[in-house]
Parts: structure tokens; C-alpha cells; sequence
């Protein structure tokens, strides 16, 4: 038994040494310097190479490094294996329990729990000062509100729940002397966690239902002044902006008078769509009522301008609309953010095809007298080209009762 | 160890044909057109696991696309030739791949793979069945699967690429093959693929069903079967009630794209042409998807529930805490999830009331799954806890759970959702709470019944090392997004370049990336254990986890019936762990009362008025006993 014990101490010595060994050390030193030569030289040929053939060469040396590098990595695994299942089997014969992987585990939980912790306390703060500033409209401030209240909450319950999960798999990690507490149920306890949560959540159906109700409630009220009328229409891959004239009222569209010059299928049989203007860039007058009427041609966009909290659809045959209220002006935005090249975007937030990623419009909010110089300059929708071809095309134009068509089964 | 298969041979067989040819059977009927349940669950966990593995990889190079947008990849070119040119993967095919990766994770992995492999695999083995109610509808059910896996894969093969309309294919953008290349032949095989994988899921959701119904042996009354056949039970049942509409969806889907009928179009213009589409509405094949697809999450999820439940009580030695509870959770969940589909369309142009009403029975549906939280909670404590592989990976499903569950307070409240839908903030979400949280249940149930199915142990020591580094890997990856969310970053996008604002995201990025390349990595660690595990793993035992269910009662070796002789009986619930009084911690559910005396409690003879009086006679007489001495 003796010797038994020496040999075995032989061979966790000779493992030690192999893994203290200098050549090895200096074996993967080399290797990964190597490595490291053959990557930059790939990104530096990459860089370098503007013509396409060159780009077009596969890299098989950088290919076949990150190859090896994964079954060294392989191996590392394997002979850290080995050598654990030595120590374990070493341990045994000296009459030993083995390595005592419950404890391992049950620690390796703890420091997951206190690294978690940190990660997710650098992340709030690193992460969470990239987000989107303050609400730039009015019901977005109760927007953001809400989250407020949600957040904390939810992160109060969060922390708890993790911290628990996991000391209770430190503290309770298996040991063969005790037995495990026979507890099928308790129900006061279980009655206590059903109300509570229901209780949190009936306050925050509540107060989201009502904001709810007053974001997307918002037909011009009697008395009130009318929104200003703004139509955004979406299609593969930009948005057409469309302002209302001197009237204030924006013409009737049918789809099917859609032409080159006609980009909205806009209806010249009325009156109040000749003095409609085009725009390429959203105007937004500060503290006015703004409606936007969300339309699309061909497939469904989303409208989403993020630092107003507005998102709304854009579907084809049914017209939607989304009535909100600028607060903050870009020039304001830009001083609280100290940055001068900040713009308000209006973006698509719904699969539209390839060119989905890039389907921006810049939105600027301005007092009332820069709105109003800036809307002066616009250029009218009925352009001379479409003057033309109305003047060729009116007898043509079908009669269409049908104009603004809902989709019936919404 | 005390199990009670009668070796009765005097006994009349329930399946005398099984039994019978079960010494002759070919390669063919063993292997491929097998009918039997345990050989079936196999077909559907390795179908699934490849699966798996190829939607990964999609991942991975959808995420190096992310992570270097400006970079080019020559090697990238020569994998997927026009799909990538000069060696960046293209914005069409980017969609391609989101699509792809989304649609075999949800329904090839999580369901199929998920249910497939344990509905079928436990149904028989925990309540005590010789096999499933129809073993030949189960076979067609895994052989459908399988051609909708092939049909699905094979569109990467045609002209213009896979669909790419997104996992949820609305049209008009999948209706109208001049949207976009993946709407052309791509679409086209997707819903063919899906037709077919519908029927897979319905014929094996019917066979699930009606197992669980009519063919629990003796004394498995419901109140007696393990939390793993309530949630498979009930996922069936979901799956059954759910998928049809997808498929009637789906149908009128076809029929607008190739028959010319307007169900879902109405007033569009493509390319500065008209289409002669009038009258049909979006919203409505929103409506169709959604009230399959959001009981669709619960059928993702349930399963893994119930196979966590299992897992944490057997290593934790101790019952699941309030069993009622979290069947009545499960049961909550399943009638709940009928009713919530509205808040994956709160911005879509859906009428503003109904958005509110939907938001109401959302965060109703949040209170079950508190308990069920919980539950799991008070389940751990005071247990004496094993660190199984199988038991780490059913904790990280609840840590996920809880992290993805939490966010959703958030989408589901209506107006925080305006500026929250189609965020990384919902990518995080759903990856968290569905993907991770059910891929978790699945691996935790493969570890755990890995000796069952295989009559092998895997290593765990590689279990461990796959578990660290996808859980870390998981959180690394999909931590950082919710705040990309809360920055208004939209998903589904090809490059974060063309905005000012979003390049500041470009780094986390590229971590994100490398995170999630290492939890790929990590899978091989999986996957070389579970390989090499059938082939040389250590062999198992008949119960190797000291559980207390059915299953452990059957033979290592496999055979066509389960049980070699007469079907056990059972006595009581599944949990007794570390039952006071009792000897060894477990009392597996075939040993009756009466041999176990000395720990019975009155509890267990609520309804079982005689039992009861032969408590009191034995605590009487204890008593009487210690009073002598």
C-alpha cells in the first residue's frame, strides 16, 4: 500500500512537472505568436488589397491557424481531463473520497452569481448610458414613466430571484450526511406568492392600459385645436413625406392612380389635394399636435422614431395614423446631448426586403416661425410633370367611389 | 433498490404481436420505419440535434456579418458561392438566414425535437404503457418531420435562396415573389415544408393525447403522474388546438400566391405597378400566425418546464414543491395562452381596444409562470442538492426563465411596447425566456435520460464544461442586447453602418459575436460526448439517479413492450424524496404503503379512508411500544 501511495505520488509529480515544463510553455508561446504573425498578415492583406481579386484569395493558411487553434484547444481540454481523472483516481487509492465535483460545482455557481452580479451592474451602467435620451414628446414622457416604475420593479424581483437560485445551490449542495427537507407544499405560502405578483401586476395593467388608451385615443377632440396633418408612406425602400397646403386638408389617394410623376396615387378630382406640398425632410413644429398618417405601397413598413416613443405600422390597404406631440427641439436635443451632428430619424422597424436597414429620414423639430419659413419653401405635389400627364390622362381617370378603403376584416 | 416487475409469464401479454416479432426484426423495421416509441424518440432527438447544429451555424454567420460588416471574408464566398459575393454574405441572404435559423429553431428543435423526443420517449415509460396509442401514426409523424426538415433544407439549393420574409413570413412582403428573391421558390418550400411539418406535430400531438388518456396502467390516476407527462400532456394539447389555424393560414397564403385570391392583399403597388389585389387585409394572416404562434412559445417552453420540474426534484431529493400548484400552473398557462396572441401586434394597425384587452390577459399570464418561478425556488431549498449535468442545465433554464420572463412584463404592456417592439430589446426577450430557457429543458432532459435511451452514461465532466460555457455564452450574448433594444436598434437589420447613432453598438457587436462563437464551440463538447457516449460510455444501471419514476423500473436493455413481464403498478405520487421515516431517500412510485410504514404521513391517505385507519393502527401501536420500554 505503501509503495502503492509513492508511485502514485510519482505520478502527480511528473504531471506537475509537464505542466510546469518550460518547453511546453514556450512550445505554445511560439505557437500563438505565430498565429498571431498569420493573422495580421491576413487583415493587413485584407486591408491592403483594394481590387476584387485580391479580396476573392481564401486565406488557407489564416483558415487552417484557427483550425489548429481549435483542436489545440481540444487538446488543452482533453489532457486537463486526464490529468484531473488521474488526480481523482489518485485520491481514491489513497483510500480518499474523489474530487468532490458538488463542491466544485456548488462554488463555481457562487462566483457565477457574484461575477454575474458585477456584469450585470457594469452593463446597467455602460450599456444603459447608450440608450435613447429623454422622451422628446409628450406622451412619451409617460412612456418612459412606466418603464421606470417596470424596471424597477422587475429588477427588484430579478436580483432577489438570482441571488436566491444560486445561494441555495451553494448552501445546499449535496452532502452525505444530511437528508434533504421533506416539504411537498405549503399553502399559505404558495397563496402569498400567487397574490403578490397578481397584485403588482393588476397596477401595472392599470396604469399601462390607461396610458394605453390615452396614446392611441386621440381623435381631434372638439374645440381642440386640429392636429397638423402629415402623411408618411412607406414603400421598397424610402418614405414619401406629404404636407397638407393653405387649407390644412390633405387630398384623397387611390392606389390605382399610382404613376411615375403620381408617386402616392394622390386623387386631383378633389380640391383640397392641389395645394398639397412634397417634403424630404420631416419638419415637426415644437408643442403642436402632429398626426401622422402611416400608409405603405407595396409590403409593410414600420414608422418608428424612437426618441418620440411613436411606432406604428405601415400596411398596404389599411391607412393608420399616430397622433403625438414634439416637446424638445433638435437644437435643444443637440445641446442636452452635446452633439451638434444629432438628428431625430424616422427609420423602419418592420421586414421589408433587402434594403430594410436603410430606409431613414431625417425629422427635425422647430419653433412654430422656422416651421412655418421652411413650409413656405416646399415644393408643391402637383408638379409640372404631373400636370401634364393629368391634363393627358383626366378622361381616363377611373370614377372610384372607394377612395380610403378600409380593410374590412382587421 | 426495489422494483417490482413481476417476472409472470403466466400472465396474458397486452402485445403478444410486439413481443413476438421483436427477436426478428430487420434492419429496416428496427432502425428506420421503427414503431417503436423509444426508437422513434431517438430518430426525433438526433433529427433534432442536427437540426440544431445547422440553425447554429446559420447563427454564426449571420452574427459574423454583424459583428464585421465592412470586412470580407474570401472563405465566405467559397462556402456559400452567390450568396455571399465578394466575400460578404448578402442583405438578401442575411434575411435568409434569420428566417432560417428562426424557423428551425422554433419548430424543428424546440417543438418537434423537444416533444417529439420526450413525449415519446416518456408518455409510455412514466405512466406505464407497453407502447403509444398508435405506434404506426407515430412512425408517419416522425417521417413527416423528416421530409419537412428535408423539404426545408433544400431550399437553400434553389436560384434565389431560402425565404427570407423573417420566421413569421407576413405577407404581403411573402406573398409577392417581386418582394424579395426569398419569396420567390424559397417561400414557396418553406410552406410546403411547414404543411407537412403540421401534419407531423398533429398526428403525434393526437397520439400524445389519447396515450395519456387511455393507457396509464393500474393506480397512475393524473393526480399521480409526473410534471413531465402533465406538460407534454398538455403541450399536445396545445400543439392540437394551435396548429391547424397555422395551417388554414398557411393555406390562403398558398392561394394568394398561386391562385390569384386577395386574403391578405389589398391596394398594392410594387415597383410602381399595381397589383389587382383588393379587398384582403395583413392584419388578418397576423392573426392567423399568432394565435398558432403564441401558444406556439408555450409549446416550446412547457416541455422544458416539465422535464426541469423532474430534473430538480430527483437531484435536489426532494418532492417539487407544491405539485398541485404547478399543474395548475401548467393548466393556467395552456387555457391562457389562447388568449394573448394580440400583443405581438399592439403596433400593427390592429384596432387600439383590442391592444388593451390583450395587454390585460398578458400580464395575467405572468402569474403562473411567477408560481411556477417559485416553485422551482422552494423546490431547491433545503434539498441536498447533486450537481448532475442534467440538474445544471435544468437551474439555468429557471435563471433564464426568470432574466427573459421579467423583460416581458415590459413587452407585454401596450404602451411600452410601441417603442420596444421589433427591438434587440424583443430578440433578448424571446432568445432568453424561449430559446436558451427550452434548449436548456431539452439538454437537461438528454443528460438525465441518456441511460434510458442509450443504456450509457455520459461524461460528466464534459456535461460541466458544456454547461459553463453555454450558460455564460447565452448571458454574454444576449444580456448586452436588451440595452441595444432600449436604443432603438431594430432587428432583423443587415448593418448597423448606414446609421450615426448605431455605430456606437458595432464593438458590443463584435463581442457578442465572439461570445456566441465560443458557445458554439462549446456545443462540440456536447456533441463528441454524446457520440462517443453510445458507443463507449460507461454502462448504466437500471437507475442511475436513485428517481423514484416508472422508467427506471424498465430493463436496461430495450425491448418492444418496456416491460418484461406484467405492467408495474402504482401506488403513489412521484415525488417522495427524502421522505422522513423512510430508508433510502426515494420510494420509487410501484412500492405501496404498506411497505413503507414507518414513513406513510396522513397526507398520503387523504382519500383512502381505510389506509388511513392502518396509520393510526401503526402510530397506535408505536406509540403503545415505546411505552413499554
Amino acid at each position: 500500500m505503501h509503495q502503492n501511495t509513492e508511485y502514485q505520488t510519482d505520478i502527480k509529480m511528473g504531471f506537475r512537472k509537464f505542466i510546469n515544463s518550460k518547453t511546453l510553455l514556450s512550445f505554445i508561446t511560439a505557437f500563438m505568436l505565430l498565429g498571431t504573425n498569420l493573422l495580421m498578415a491576413q487583415t493587413e492583406a485584407a486591408a491592403s488589397s483594394g481590387t476584387q481579386s485580391d479580396a476573392m484569395q481564401v486565406d488557407w493558411t489564416g483558415v487552417a491557424y484557427y483550425v489548429l487553434l481549435f483542436f489545440l484547444v481540444c487538446l488543452g481540454v482533453a489532457v486537463v481531463g486526464k490529468i484531473l481523472k488521474i488526480y481523482d483516481l489518485t485520491l481514491k487509492i489513497q483510500g480518499k473520497k474523489g474530487m468532490k465535483w458538488n463542491t466544485v460545482m456548488a462554488v463555481i455557481c457562487l462566483v457565477f452569481l457574484l461575477a454575474g452580479i458585477y456584469g450585470a451592474y457594469w452593463s446597467f451602467t455602460v450599456q444603459g448610458s447608450m440608450t435613447l435620451p429623454e422622451a422628446a414628446s409628450a406622451h412619451g414622457v409617460k412612456i418612459d414613466e412606466m418603464f421606470t416604475v417596470t424596471t424597477v420593479l422587475t429588477m427588484i424581483v430579478f436580483f432577489i430571484t438570482q441571488i436566491l437560485l444560486f445561494t441555495f445551490l451553494f448552501q445546499y449542495r449535496h452532502s452525505d450526511k444530511r437528508r434533504a427537507h421533506f416539504l411537498p407544499h405549503n399553502n399559505t405560502i404558495e397563496k402569498i406568492w400567487t397574490i403578490a405578483p397578481a397584485i403588482v401586476l393588476t397596477v401595472l395593467v392599470v396604469f399601462g392600459f390607461f396610458t394605453w388608451q390615452k396614446i392611441t385615443n386621440s381623435a381631434d377632440a372638439k374645440g381642440e385645436k386640429a392636429s397638423i396633418d402629415i402623411d408618411i408612406t412607406g414603400h421598397q425602400f424610402a418614405w414619401e413625406l406629404r404636407y397638407p397646403g393653405k387649407d390644412g386638408k390633405l387630398g384623397p389617394k387611390d392606389f390605382r392612380l399610382v404613376s411615375a410623376a403620381n408617386k402616392l396615387g394622390v386623387n386631383f378630382k378633389k380640391r383640397s389635394s392641389f395645394d398639397d406640398l412634397q417634403a424630404d425632410t420631416m419638419y415637426l413644429p415644437v408643442n403642436e399636435s402632429v398626426r401622422l398618417n402611416i400608409q405603405a405601397l407595396d409590403v409593410i413598413h414600420s414608422v418608428y422614431m424612437p426618441h418620440f416613443r411613436v411606432q406604428l405600422n405601415a400596411v398596404p390597404g389599411l391607412p393608420t395614423f399616430f397622433k403625438f406631440t414634439p416637446t424638445i427641439t433638435t437644437a435643444d436635443m443637440r445641446r442636452k446631448l452635446d452633439d451638434p451632428k444629432f438628428e431625430y430619424l424616422v427609420y423602419c422597424n418592420k421586414i421589408c426586403g433587402g434594403g430594410h436597414y436603410n430606409m431613414q429620414k431625417v425629422v427635425r423639430v422647430v419653433s412654430q416661425a422656422e416651421y412655418q419659413s421652411w413650409l413656405s419653401k416646399q415644393k408643391p405635389y402637383l408638379t409640372d410633370q404631373l400636370r401634364k400627364e393629368l391634363h393627358f390622362a383626366a378622361a381616363d381617370q377611373p370614377q372610384t367611389g372607394s377612395q380610403n378603403r378600409l380593410a374590412l376584416n382587421n | 433498490m426495489s422494483t417490482l416487475a413481476v417476472h409472470d409469464h403466466g400472465v396474458a401479454h397486452h402485445d403478444d404481436h410486439g413481443h413476438e416479432h421483436h427477436h426478428n426484426q430487420s434492419f429496416l423495421s428496427k432502425y428506420v420505419f421503427s414503431m417503436d416509441h423509444k426508437m422513434i424518440a431517438k430518430q426525433f432527438l438526433i433529427t433534432g440535434i442536427t437540426m440544431a447544429v445547422i440553425a447554429m451555424i446559420l447563427s454564426i454567420l449571420f452574427r459574423i456579418q454583424l459583428a464585421y460588416p465592412d470586412k470580407t471574408f474570401p472563405l465566405l464566398t467559397t462556402l456559400l458561392g452567390r450568396f455571399a459575393p465578394n466575400g460578404r454574405i448578402s442583405a438578401d441572404f442575411y434575411l435568409s438566414l434569420v428566417t432560417i435559423h428562426g424557423t428551425i429553431m422554433v419548430f424543428f428543435v424546440l417543438t418537434a425535437g423537444l416533444s417529439g423526443t420526450f413525449a415519446n420517449l416518456l408518455i409510455p415509460l412514466q405512466i406505464g404503457a407497453r407502447d403509444m396509442a398508435s405506434p404506426f401514426m407515430n412512425m408517419l409523424s416522425y417521417w413527416f418531420f423528416f421530409m419537412a426538415s428535408v423539404v426545408m433544407l433544400s431550399s437553400f439549393l434553389v436560384q434565389k435562396g431560402p425565404a427570407s420574409g423573417g420566421w413569421t413570413i407576413y405577407p404581403p412582403l411573402s406573398a409577392l415573389p417581386k418582394a424579395m428573391p426569398g419569396s420567390g421558390e424559397g417561400m414557396t418550400l418553406w410552406l410546403i415544408s411547414m404543411v407537412m411539418f403540421v401534419a407531423s406535430s398533429l398526428m403525434g400531438g393526437i397520439n400524445y393525447v389519447s396515450t395519456v388518456l387511455n393507457m396509464r396502467t393500474k393506480g397512475m390516476d393524473l393526480w399521480k403522474m409526473p410534471l413531465t407527462i402533465w406538460a407534454l400532456f398538455l403541450t399536445a394539447i396545445l400543439g392540437i388546438l394551435a396548429f391547424p389555424v397555422l395551417v388554414a393560414g398557411v393555406v390562403l397564403l398558398i392561394f394568394d400566391r398561386s391562385f390569384g385570391t386577395s386574403f391578405y392583399l389589398s391596394d398594392i403597388v410594387l415597383n410602381g405597378v399595381q397589383q389587382p389585389y383588393e379587398g384582403g387585409s395583413p392584419i388578418l394572416f397576423q392573426h392567423l400566425f399568432w394565435f398558432l404562434g403564441h401558444p406556439e412559445v408555450y409549446i416550446v417552453i412547457m416541455p422544458a418546464m416539465g422535464i426541469s420540474s423532474e430534473v430538480m426534484s430527483v437531484n435536489s431529493r426532494k418532492p417539487i414543491f407544491g405539485y398541485h400548484a404547478m399543474v395548475y400552473s401548467l393548466i393556467g398557462i395552456t387555457v391562457l395562452s389562447f388568449i394573448v396572441w394580440g400583443h405581438h401586434m399592439f403596433v400593427t394597425g390592429m384596432n387600439p381596444f383590442l391592444g388593451g384587452v390583450f395587454m390585460i390577459t398578458t400580464l395575467i399570464i405572468a402569474v403562473p409562470s411567477a408560481v411556477k418561478t417559485f416553485n422551482w425556488l422552494a423546490t431547491l431549498w433545503r434539498g441536498n442538492i447533486r450537481f448532475t449535468p442534467a440538474m445544471l442545465f435544468a437551474i439555468g433554464m429557471v435563471s433564464f426563465f426568470i432574466s427573459g420572463g421579467l423583460t416581458g412584463i415590459f413587452l407585454g404592456n401596450a404602451a411600452l411596447d410601441i417603442n420596444l417592439h421589433d427591438t434587440y430589446f424583443v430578440v433578448a426577450h424571446f432568445h432568453l425566456v424561449m430559446g436558451s430557457a427550452a434548449i436548456f429543458g431539452m439538454l437537461a432532459g438528454v443528460y438525465h435520460w441518456f441511460p434510458k435511451m442509450f443504456g450509457k452514461m455520459m461524461d460528466e465532466k464534459l456535461g460541466y464544461l458544456h454547461f459553463w460555457l453555454t450558460f455564460i455564452g447565452a448571458y454574454l450574448v444576449f444580456f448586452p442586447m436588451h440595452f441595444m433594444g432600449l436604443d432603438g436598434v431594430p432587428r432583423r437589420y443587415y448593418a448597423f453602418t448606414e446609421f450615426v447613432s448605431m455605430q456606437r453598438w458595432l464593438t458590443v457587436n463584435t463581442f457578442i459575436t465572439w461570445a456566441a462563437i465560443m458557445a458554439a464551440c462549446a456545443q462540440v463538447a456536447f456533441l463528441y460526448n454524446f457520440i462517443t457516449s453510445i458507443f463507449i460510455g460507461k454502462k448504466a444501471t437500471q437507475n442511475p439517479w436513485e428517481s423514484n419514476t416508472l422508467e427506471w423500473t424498465t430493463p436496461v436493455e430495450h425491448l418492444h413492450g418496456n416491460w418484461p413481464g406484467e405492467i408495474p403498478t402504482v401506488y403513489r405520487w412521484p415525488y417522495d424524496y427524502s421522505k422522513p421515516g423512510a430508508e433510502e431517500d426515494y420510494i420509487p412510485q410501484t412500492v405501496p404503503f404498506s411497505q413503507t410504514m414507518s414513513s406513510n404521513l396522513p397526507h398520503d391517505f387523504e382519500d383512502n379512508p381505510k389506509g388511513l385507519e392502518e396509520l393510526n393502527k401503526f402510530t397506535s401501536t408505536l406509540k403503545a411500544n415505546e411505552q413499554v420500554k
